[in-house]
C-alpha cells in the first residue's frame, strides 16, 4: 500500500471517529408531545376472557378467570392510572418532559405522562435502585441507557396492574424493559414484561406514536365516590365460574378442551384449532355481551 | 447504519433481552444478617431485617421504637438504632412532620425552651410499642429496654413498653418471656393516645381477632406513617392464629379500617404510608389488593361450606391457586395453613 493510500485510510478513520463521537454526543431528544398511532394490534377494548396472545401461566389465567369489572366501581380503584406495563398502548397522548440539570446542561431525566398516569421519570444519572422493601408505584423505577440512538429504559418497583384491561395481571415483582426508538416525527415504544409470577414467557408488544405539536396531556383530578357496592364486598366471580367465558368461546369458535389465554395463544398453530363461528364467518351483528 | 440495519439489530436486542434471562436489577443481594435502613417519611424509619419490619421515630424527644424484630437480632437492631439516632439528629437538615404549635410555630427555635431546639446528640430510645407478642415482634424488648430510658427514669429502669393487654397472653412461650421484655403498661379498648412524641402525635388502635385478639396498629399522624404489624403481611398469607382469637374476618376488617384510616395522595398512590409486619413499605393501593385477596379467598372457601365439602377437599381444591406465587412461598405458613386457618374461623360448627 502506498503512503499516501495509508495516509487516506488513516484519515478517513478519524474522521468516522469523530462522526460516531459527534453522534453519541449528539443524542436523540424524545421530549415532546405526542399523539398515539392506533395499529391493528392495539385493540385494547376486550371482552371478557380475551387473553388470546397474553402468556399468562395457570396462576395467572386462574387470577384473571375470577376478575369480575364490578371491582373497578370500588372507591380504592375508581382514581387508578393505567400503570407502566400497559400504559403505552392507551388511547392519550403522552408528552415526555426533558429534565436538563442547569449547571451541567445534561439531560438527567425524561418524564413520560400520559392523560392517565402518574409522573414516571426515567432516570439517567446512573442513581441506584431503592431497595426491595421499598414502595412499588405505577410507574415503576427507571432507569435508562443509550444504544446508540436508541434508548433502552429498564423498570422495576411496579405495582401489580394489569397487562389487558379484563383481570389479566402482572404481579408486583414484575420487571419491564423498554426501548424508545424515534426515526423523524415516529416514535416506537417497545415493552417487554418479564413477569415470573404470572407469565410463563416474556410479553412483547409494541407501540407508535407521532409527533403532534398542537396537543396537551390535560390534568386528571380525581377523588372517589361511593358507587352503591357494600362496603366491604369485594366482586369476583369464583375459580371456574366466570359465566362469560362462554360468549368468548362462541365468539371465535373456541374449542371448551382449548385455553382463551396462555403461551399456547400466541403462535399462529393455535388459530388451526379455531372452529368456525358467526363472527369468523364475516357476521358482525353479534351484540356485545354485557359485562 | 441504515434505518433497515437499524430496526434489525433493535429486534435481534429485544429478543435477546426477552429470552436471556430475567431482569433482576430490582431485587438486590441480602447480605445475611444486615439491617437495612428505609425512610417511609420525615423522622419515621423501617427497619428490615432484624425479624418482623421495625418502625423508629426519631428526634428531639429521642427513639421510639415499633416492635423489636427477633432476640437472635436484638443486638444488631440496637446498633442500627443508635446509628440511626446519631445520623438524624446530627443532621444538619431540619426534622420534618413537625405538626405542634409549640413545637413548630412561634417557639420554635427559642433559646429558653430546651424542649424545642433540636437535639445535639442522640437522646436515648425512650419507648417501645409491640404490636403483637410474637418472638420475631419482642424477641428485642430485652435488649432494647436496657439500653434506652424514658422520661424522668432512674438509672436502670430503661425504656417502657406498651402493647394491649392481650398480646402477653399471646406470647408463644409467656413464662420464658424475660421480664425486661414485659409491657410496663398496657392498654384496654379500643385505642392508647401517647403524648405528642417527636412533634407528633401517636396513637396505638386494637384490631381485634385479627392476627391474633392482641394486634395493634401504630399510628403516626403528623408523618401519615400507620406501622401495621401483622395484620397487614406482604411476604406471605396472613398468619391467622386461631388459638389467639385470630379470625380470617379480623384481617379483612382490619384491611378495610387501613383503607378508611388512610388518604392517598393522587391517583390512589402514596399518601398515607403503611409498613407492614413483613414485606415492603406500601400505601392504600397495595393494602387493597391485600384486602381483595384475602376477601376472595374468605369467600371462596365459605362457598365451599356452604356447598358441603370438608377440609380435605377443600384443601384439594386448590382455591388459592392464583394467588400462591405471591403470598404462598413462605414453607412455615403455606397455602394449606392459610386455608385450614379460613375454615376454622369460618366453620364455627367444628364438624371437618
Amino acid at each position: 500500500m502506498r503512503a499516501t493510500n495509508v495516509l487516506h485510510v488513516l484519515l478517513m478513520t478519524f474522521m468516522l471517529a469523530g462522526v460516531s463521537a459527534a453522534t453519541a454526543f449528539a443524542q436523540t431528544d424524545f421530549s415532546g408531545e405526542w399523539t398515539v398511532v392506533r395499529s391493528q394490534d392495539n385493540t385494547e377494548n376486550p371482552w371478557i376472557g380475551d387473553w388470546f396472545g397474553l402468556p399468562l401461566n395457570a396462576a395467572g389465567l386462574a387470577r384473571a378467570e375470577s376478575w369480575d369489572a364490578s371491582i373497578l366501581s370500588l372507591p380504592e380503584y375508581q382514581c387508578r392510572p393505567h400503570g407502566w406495563a400497559y400504559i403505552y398502548r392507551g388511547p392519550t397522548a403522552m408528552r415526555i418532559s426533558k429534565e436538563v440539570d442547569p449547571f451541567s446542561r445534561e439531560v438527567v431525566a425524561y418524564h413520560p405522562e400520559w392523560h392517565q398516569s402518574t409522573d414516571s421519570p426515567v432516570f439517567f444519572d446512573s442513581r441506584q435502585r431503592p431497595p426491595e422493601e421499598a414502595p412499588h408505584v405505577w410507574g415503576g423505577f427507571s432507569t435508562a441507557t443509550w444504544e446508540g440512538d436508541i434508548l433502552r429504559i429498564e423498570t422495576t418497583h411496579l405495582k401489580e396492574d394489569y397487562i389487558r384491561r379484563n383481570g389479566a395481571m402482572a404481579s408486583d415483582e414484575a420487571d419491564v424493559t423498554s426501548w424508545w426508538i424515534r426515526r423523524g416525527d415516529y416514535l416506537t415504544w417497545i415493552n417487554i414484561v418479564h413477569d415470573p409470577l404470572y407469565l410463563s414467557e416474556p410479553l412483547i408488544r409494541s407501540s407508535e406514536y407521532r409527533l403532534n405539536v398542537n396537543s396537551l396531556v390535560p390534568a386528571h383530578p380525581c377523588t372517589a365516590v361511593y358507587e352503591g357496592l357494600e362496603k366491604g364486598k369485594v366482586p369476583h366471580f369464583l375459580l371456574g365460574e366466570n359465566p362469560f367465558l362462554k360468549d368468548i368461546r362462541a365468539r371465535y369458535g373456541v374449542p371448551a378442551d382449548l385455553p382463551t389465554g396462555g403461551p399456547e395463544t400466541m403462535y399462529p398453530e393455535f388459530q388451526r384449532q379455531l372452529r368456525n363461528s358467526d363472527f369468523s364467518s364475516g357476521d358482525r351483528r353479534a351484540p356485545r355481551p354485557q359485562q | 447504519m441504515s434505518d433497515r440495519l437499524a430496526v434489525l439489530v433493535t429486534i435481534v436486542a429485544v429478543f435477546l433481552t426477552a429470552f436471556d434471562g430475567v431482569f433482576i436489577a430490582g431485587q438486590q443481594p441480602r447480605p445475611g444478617g444486615e439491617i437495612r435502613v428505609l425512610p417511609p417519611r420525615g423522622n419515621i424509619f423501617m427497619l428490615a431485617g432484624g425479624g418482623a419490619n421495625i418502625v423508629a421515630s426519631v428526634g428531639r424527644d429521642g427513639v421510639l421504637l415499633v416492635d423489636t424484630g427477633t432476640a437472635e437480632m436484638g443486638e444488631k437492631v440496637l446498633a442500627a438504632v443508635r446509628e440511626l439516632s446519631r445520623q438524624v439528629t446530627s443532621s444538619p437538615m431540619r426534622q420534618q412532620s413537625c405538626v405542634g404549635l409549640v413545637h413548630c410555630q412561634w417557639w420554635d427555635g427559642s433559646r429558653f425552651l430546651g424542649t424545642t431546639v433540636s437535639p445535639p446528640a442522640p437522646r436515648p430510645i425512650i419507648g417501645i410499642i409491640n404490636t403483637s407478642f410474637d418472638p420475631d415482634h419482642m424477641g428485642g424488648n430485652a435488649a432494647i429496654v436496657n439500653a434506652g430510658r424514658s422520661y424522668g427514669a432512674r438509672e436502670g429502669e430503661g425504656a417502657w413498653v406498651i402493647t394491649h393487654e392481650n398480646a402477653p397472653k399471646r406470647a408463644a412461650q409467656p413464662s420464658l418471656v424475660p421480664s425486661a421484655a414485659l409491657p410496663t403498661e398496657t392498654y384496654f379498648g379500643t385505642d392508647k393516645k401517647l403524648n405528642f412524641v417527636n412533634g407528633e402525635g401517636v396513637v396505638v388502635w386494637h384490631r381485634p381477632t385479627a392476627h391474633t385478639d392482641g394486634d395493634s396498629v401504630v399510628q403516626f399522624r403528623g408523618s401519615e406513617v400507620l406501622a401495621a404489624g401483622d395484620v397487614l403481611n406482604m411476604a406471605n398469607y396472613p398468619v391467622i392464629d386461631i388459638e389467639k382469637g385470630g379470625s380470617v374476618q379480623g384481617i379483612v376488617d382490619a384491611a378495610n379500617w387501613i383503607l378508611d384510616m388512610a388518604v392517598v395522595e393522587h391517583m390512589m398512590e402514596g399518601g398515607t404510608i403503611i409498613v407492614p409486619g413483613h414485606g415492603r413499605i406500601t400505601d392504600s393501593a397495595d393494602v387493597a389488593y391485600y384486602r381483595d385477596m384475602v376477601t376472595i379467598v374468605r369467600d371462596r372457601v365459605r362457598e365451599m361450606i356452604k356447598r358441603g365439602m370438608t377440609l380435605p377437599q377443600i384443601k384439594a381444591a386448590k382455591l388459592t391457586r392464583d394467588y400462591d406465587p405471591r403470598f404462598g412461598r413462605n414453607p412455615s405458613w403455606t397455602p394449606d395453613m392459610f386455608i385450614e386457618a379460613v375454615y376454622r374461623s369460618l366453620n364455627t360448627k367444628g364438624k371437618e
